[in-house]
């Protein structure tokens, strides 16, 4: 399976990739991590990018990593669809004080507007 | 998320306080409390409840995360109030403080008592009580298609803040600020 992750560098993208990565170890899934920067988290596409590549060599996993630079919610649509992806994954989903789920804009579109399955981990 | 003038300038009210007793319009004694050691009787509310009345995964399911749940709204810092039926706790509703000196407000009925004007009465003694409290500003959030809770929460005074959101946020003045 053709797998696409988005991280943008906030404590729920972590988790998605960390789950993702967990999940590829046993399926073998052709994985494709594609990075940006969101506004909610400080870390530049540099971090998130170096971030990323640490964990993926720790878990000895191979992945294709790119880079997402203007309206990340769209990017991962289109490079989902186009690109012949079979699923795609976003972390998402912050808690509210007093402990509703709130999902964040990029989580919100991509779920909206994929036509590729996606998984929304959180 | 909430910055000042995202509330409305005009305060609402004036809210009964706790207790405060009512007839329902099924003609039940209902009264609202103060909540003070009453986890259990919520636990069995909760375990009680409908799967379709949750909102935004709370209540969660299952006895356990209930717990850890409830464990979290009963901090020192948050206001609680049950509408009990006889023995039975059928309302609950709570106010949790955000990192902006406002509230973030839920409220639940349980399914046997639904639609019986307990929420209004529920919300308001809630306000009520919050203003004794010193609070001044309320927000909450409800699912754009759940209209009987969006007309609830206009009835008491909330309006409809600008949101894009996938839940609309409503957001209640209810004492000046001082």
């Amino acid at each position: 399976m053709k797998v696409l992750l988005g991280v943008g560098g906030s404590d729920h993208s972590r988790r998605a990739l960390k789950e993702t990565i967990e999940r590829v170890q046993e399926t073998g899934d052709d994985l494709t991590v594609a990075i940006f920067s969101s506004e909610e988290v400080e870390a530049t596409l540099t971090d998130v990018e170096s971030d990323v590549r640490a964990v993926l060599e720790d878990a000895n996993v191979e992945a294709t990593v790119r880079r997402i630079t203007s309206h990340p919610g769209g990017e991962l649509v289109q490079l989902a669809d186009e690109e012949g992806f079979d699923r795609l994954v976003i972390g998402g989903g912050t808690r509210s004080p007093l402990g509703k789920i709130q999902l964040g804009s990029i989580a919100e579109f991509v779920v909206l507007n994929a036509e590729t399955p996606v998984t929304l981990i959180r | 998320m909430s910055e000042d003038r995202s509330y409305p300038a005009e305060v609402s009210g004036p809210f009964p306080t706790p207790p405060h007793d009512f007839v329902d319009d099924e003609g039940r004694d209902i009264v609202v409390r103060i909540a003070n050691d009453d986890r259990e009787d919520l636990v069995a509310m909760y375990e009680d409840f409908d799967p379709q009345d949750r909102a935004q995964g709370i209540p969660p399911v299952g006895e356990r995360s209930i717990r850890r749940w409830l464990d979290r709204v009963f901090e020192d810092d948050c206001l609680n109030v049950i509408a009990w039926h006889g023995e039975d706790a059928v309302g609950h509703s709570m106010l949790v403080p955000d990192d902006e000196d406002a509230y973030e407000l839920a409220i639940f009925v349980l399914g046997s008592h639904q639609s019986a004007g307990i929420g209004t009465e529920l919300l308001g003694t809630l306000l009520g009580h919050g203003k004794d409290r010193g609070i001044d500003r309320v927000w909450l959030t409800v699912e754009r298609w759940n209209e009987p809770a969006i007309g609830l929460y206009q009835k008491v005074g909330f309006e409809i803040r600008n949101t894009e959101s996938f839940e609309l946020e409503m957001a209640i003045r209810i004492a000046d600020r001082e």
